[in-house]
Formats: C-alpha cells, sequence, structure tokens
C-alpha cells in the first residue's frame, strides 16, 4: 500500500467539517423520521404522511415548526438543571461519537484552499473514543428520568441503566475480535484491513451479528426499546418531556443509528473502499442506508422484548457467545 | 360439510386437530437444545421476510390500503341511509313527489313536516317540505312508503355543517335541474351492493 500525501489538516478545516457534520447529520436524522415514517407505512401497505408537501416531504418542516414552538414545560417537582441539561447531553454525546468517525470523503474547499478531513479528529483510539462516548449517551436517559419527578421516568431510567450497561460489554467484546485481528484502533486501520482482502464480516460473522444485536439495544431500537416502550411506561425518560428538549433526545437517537451503521459499515462491512465499479463513497452512503433500513424494517418485523428476557438474552447468550468468539480468534491467530 | 357434523356435540368422537406443542424443557440440557434450536429456526427471517413481502406488494402490485378519505371515497352501499336526495322524473325534470303525505305520516320520530296546495291544473304541488334532521333517526320508513319512489336515501353521510338548514329544505335535497342526468335511480330496500359478488366470502363455518 502506497503512503499518499495528504494535505494538513488545519483548525478551519477541522472546524468546517465539524459544522458539517453537525448540519448534515442532524438534517439526517431529522429526514430519518420521515422515511421511518414512510418505511414502517409501507410494511403495513399504509401510505404514510402525504398531505404536507408532495408525499408528505415537508412534513419534516411541519414536525420542526411545532417542536420549537411548542411549550417548553418543566414539570413543579422535577429537579430543574438536571432535567434542562439531560437531552443536551443526549444529542452532544451522539455528535461527539461521529467526531471521530469517518463520515464524508475528504476534499479541498476551491479558491480558500482549506483541506476538509473525512475524519473530525483522527484519533489513534477511534473505535475506543466512540463507543465510550456513546455509553456516556446513557447519562441523557438516566438523568432525564430521575430528575422528572415522574414514576415511569424513573421505570425508564433504571431500564436505561439495566440496558446500556449490559449491552457496552456485548459490544465491546464483539468489537474485540475485530480488533484483535487488526491490531488497530484506528477507524482508518480498519479500512485499510478491508482494502485488498475479505470484508471483515466474512471472517467475524459471530461478531458481526452480536454487533448488530447489541447496536439495537445501544440505540434503543426496536426489538430493545424498553426505555420509552409506551405500552408499557407511557414514554419511559421522557414523558415528561415536551418540545425541543424531546426533539433533542430524538435526535440523538436518530444520530447514534447512524454512528452504529458507520461503525458497523467501517469495521464489519468493508468501509469505504472501492467495490467492483461502485467507488468508496457510494458504498458507504449505501452501507449505512442498508443499516439504518434495517434498523427500520426490524421494528416493523418484531415484536419487543421484556427486560428480563433482555437481561437473559445478554448474560446467558451473547456474552458467552462473545467470550468464546474472542477465545477462538485469540487460538486461531496463535495457530496461524 | 352437512348440518349433522356440526350439531355433533360429542367431544370423544370428532376429529380434533390437536397442536403440535412440545413439553417444556425439565433438564439443564433440554433447556439449552431448546435454546439452540430456537436461535437456528429461521422464524426471525420468516418475519423480516413477510414485512419485505408486503412492502413490495404495497408499492409496486398496487396493495396499499390506504383510501385518502376527504379526497379518495370508498363505494358506499345502495342500502345505506344517509341525507335524503329529492328525485326528478327523468323526461320532464318535474319533481316526483307527488304530495301525498304518507312520508310525513309514517315518521316515527315526526321530522318531517310538508304542506301542499293545488296548482292552477288542479294538480297537487309540495309548497313546503322539510326534514328536521335533528330528529331523523334515518330509519328509512319514508323512503319505503313513498309510492313515486321520489324521497330516497342518498349516499351523502358528511351530515357535519354549519345549519341544519343546509341539509333540510326540499330544494336542498332535491337533484339540481342541471344535474338530471347524473340522476342516480334508488334500487330499493333490499337491494345488494354493485360489488356484491366480490365481496362474498365463506362463513367461517365452512373453513
Amino acid at each position: 500500500m502506497e503512503a499518499t500525501i495528504l494535505p494538513e489538516v488545519t483548525a478551519a478545516g477541522v472546524i468546517i467539517k465539524a459544522v458539517l457534520i453537525l448540519a448534515v447529520i442532524s438534517a439526517i436524522a431529522g429526514f430519518g423520521t420521515f422515511i421511518e415514517r414512510k418505511i414502517l407505512a409501507f410494511m403495513q401497505r399504509r401510505l404514510g404522511p402525504m398531505h404536507v408537501g408532495p408525499h408528505g416531504l415537508l412534513q419534516l418542516a411541519a414536525d420542526g415548526i411545532k417542536l420549537f414552538t411548542k411549550e417548553d414545560i418543566i414539570p413543579q417537582h422535577a429537579n430543574k438543571v438536571v432535567f434542562a441539561v439531560a437531552p443536551a447531553i443526549t444529542a452532544a454525546t451522539a455528535f461527539i461519537a461521529l467526531a471521530a468517525v469517518p463520515v464524508f470523503p475528504d476534499f479541498t474547499i476551491p479558491f480558500v484552499d482549506i483541506y476538509v478531513p473525512s475524519i473530525a479528529s483522527d484519533i489513534n483510539v477511534g473505535i475506543l473514543f466512540v463507543l465510550g462516548m456513546m455509553a456516556a449517551g446513557l447519562y441523557g436517559p438516566l438523568l432525564a428520568g430521575m430528575a422528572q419527578a415522574n414514576k415511569w421516568g424513573i421505570i425508564g431510567s433504571a431500564r436505561t441503566a439495566i440496558q446500556f450497561l449490559s449491552y457496552e460489554v456485548i459490544t465491546g467484546l464483539s468489537i474485540l475480535a475485530p480488533i484483535m485481528m487488526v491490531g488497530s484502533l484506528s477507524f482508518v486501520d480498519f479500512n485499510n484491513y478491508q482494502t485488498d482482502g475479505l470484508w471483515m464480516v466474512v471472517y467475524q460473522p459471530v461478531a458481526f451479528v452480536l454487533f448488530i444485536i447489541a447496536g439495537f439495544a445501544e440505540t434503543n431500537r426496536t426489538p430493545f426499546d424498553l426505555l420509552e416502550h409506551e405500552a408499557e411506561v407511557i414514554s419511559g425518560y421522557a414523558t415528561e418531556y415536551s418540545g425541543m428538549r424531546w426533539g433533542m433526545f430524538f435526535i440523538g437517537e436518530y444520530a447514534n443509528m447512524i454512528t452504529i451503521g458507520v461503525i458497523a459499515a467501517v469495521v464489519f462491512l468493508g468501509g469505504y473502499n472501492d467495490f467492483w465499479i461502485f467507488p468508496g463513497w457510494l458504498m458507504i452512503i449505501a452501507k449505512i442506508a442498508f443499516s439504518f433500513f434495517f434498523m427500520l424494517w426490524v421494528r416493523a418485523a418484531w415484536p419487543h422484548v421484556r427486560p428480563d428476557q433482555l437481561m437473559w438474552l445478554c448474560w446467558k447468550v451473547l456474552m458467552p457467545l462473545a467470550v468464546i468468539n474472542v477465545i477462538i480468534t485469540g487460538i486461531v491467530m496463535m495457530l496461524v | 360439510m352437512s348440518l349433522e357434523q356440526f350439531k355433533n356435540r360429542n367431544v370423544g368422537t370428532q376429529n380434533y386437530k390437536k397442536l403440535d406443542l412440545e413439553h417444556s424443557p425439565t433438564c439443564g440440557w433440554c433447556q439449552f437444545k431448546q435454546v439452540v434450536s430456537r436461535t437456528f429456526k429461521p422464524e426471525l427471517f420468516v418475519g423480516l421476510w413477510v414485512t419485505l413481502r408486503e412492502m413490495g406488494n404495497a408499492l409496486f402490485r398496487g396493495k396499499m390500503h390506504t383510501t385518502q378519505y376527504p379526497f379518495e371515497k370508498l363505494p358506499i352501499s345502495p342500502r345505506y341511509r344517509a341525507i335524503h336526495d329529492m328525485l326528478r322524473l327523468l323526461e320532464s325534470g318535474h319533481y316526483r313527489c307527488i304530495g301525498c303525505g304518507l312520508c310525513e305520516k309514517i315518521c316515527i320520530s315526526n321530522c318531517i313536516s310538508m304542506d301542499t296546495r293545488y296548482d292552477e291544473n288542479q294538480r297537487k304541488e309540495v309548497s313546503e317540505y322539510t326534514i328536521n334532521f335533528g330528529r331523523c333517526i334515518f330509519c328509512g320508513y319514508c323512503a319505503e312508503v313513498c309510492p313515486e319512489l321520489a324521497i330516497v336515501h342518498g349516499p351523502r353521510y358528511e351530515t357535519a355543517s354549519e345549519q341544519r338548514a343546509s341539509f333540510s329544505l326540499f330544494e336542498d335535497m332535491l337533484t339540481p335541474i342541471d344535474k338530471l342526468n347524473l340522476q342516480q335511480e334508488y334500487d330499493g330496500f333490499g337491494a345488494i351492493s354493485s360489488n356484491a359478488d366480490e365481496n362474498i366470502k365463506k362463513t367461517p363455518l365452512a373453513y
């Protein structure tokens, strides 16, 4: 592999990249809600939003207006500071996690000649940082549920604690085997590892499945959406939230879905390498879009599990599998 | 299937099909085997396939169920009893009502009130005709009794309006003279809907 000389990363480039990520991912997260409603509707043979704009496309704008103009209610007995900060934690950690993830290809802005890198900060512990940030995101629902002086909120935050903490173990252990094979924590190294050879999912199918399952739990998606399952706990940790504070939880959740999609694509599905006749940028977008679609698809198809089933699945099935997978990977690497 | 078989209440002699339920596992190894077999059964993927297939059906085979209601309406049975229509004679365009007063007489909620007089040709003409839709129970007796098929129930089921009077005057219910060619003939009571054949299904007992 020949090393290409990249232009120097300047502060201006990083700031532009950060603003770009924030703007584009927020927009995609908003658009994701529209896509989700449409896909779920199609799978149930409905039309979904149709009236605002052509095929309901402007529903997003209507939702935005509604969220921004809704009254911001803080309950009387709530801990006001924590209640106000908690949604910001969810949204902020979701976006901070995206700082160490390659999102778009790098480019140079013409005329002013500023190089915008593909990763806002290419730190050498990229995967650890991203997983850590996503784990820190559990403070959002946890504090929100505990601060709002609401029974359902308390139940929601208790479920946050058990679910996110348990599945953090699965995420870490499942991704440990690919890390052992690559020998690096940087996403770029993961990408380069799969440039010539097969995709990582071929070597580590078990780790891939475990990671996807844990990803559903980490992003609070349907088979494991215990935190805010409305049939049981009203809206869980988000019961007392309204307006834009609630919207920030939502944006955080969708940004996390995209992050999980990016990690799955880069670590397991060949990253942004060219594939056959398709260029790399198209491949990574296609992979992220597919994992997003897969999350919606699963939501349409599968029922969700009880909290005790969730714990059972995590500690009695997935964690032993993950440990065995790591051990077998280690043995094979030692012998080969 | 003949009627005798349905009348047979003797449980022991009937051909019941037992569900193929396994016993729940007792030992640890049996539980483990059950977990493994359930894990590798493709049932989860069957669920995924079903939703994807339905999405394909909805998008590409025209099996979308949604009716965009204010813009589209489902066809309505001819037996449906909504706001009344007053029909006209097709040849002359004159209203069919002969002022006999039977509908007023039979109305069990006393909501029809009419007044008639003799015109210059000594024919009855309707000088006043109103239906109080605050009282009407849409029983259909007026339409059933009408000897001229003049008052019938129409398909207008959207009865929200600013004033009840918007429906209740004779002129409002009368077919507009310029839409006479669009006037639907009333099939009468007991009429089956035009798509009745498509709606015929086996009764559940026959399955």
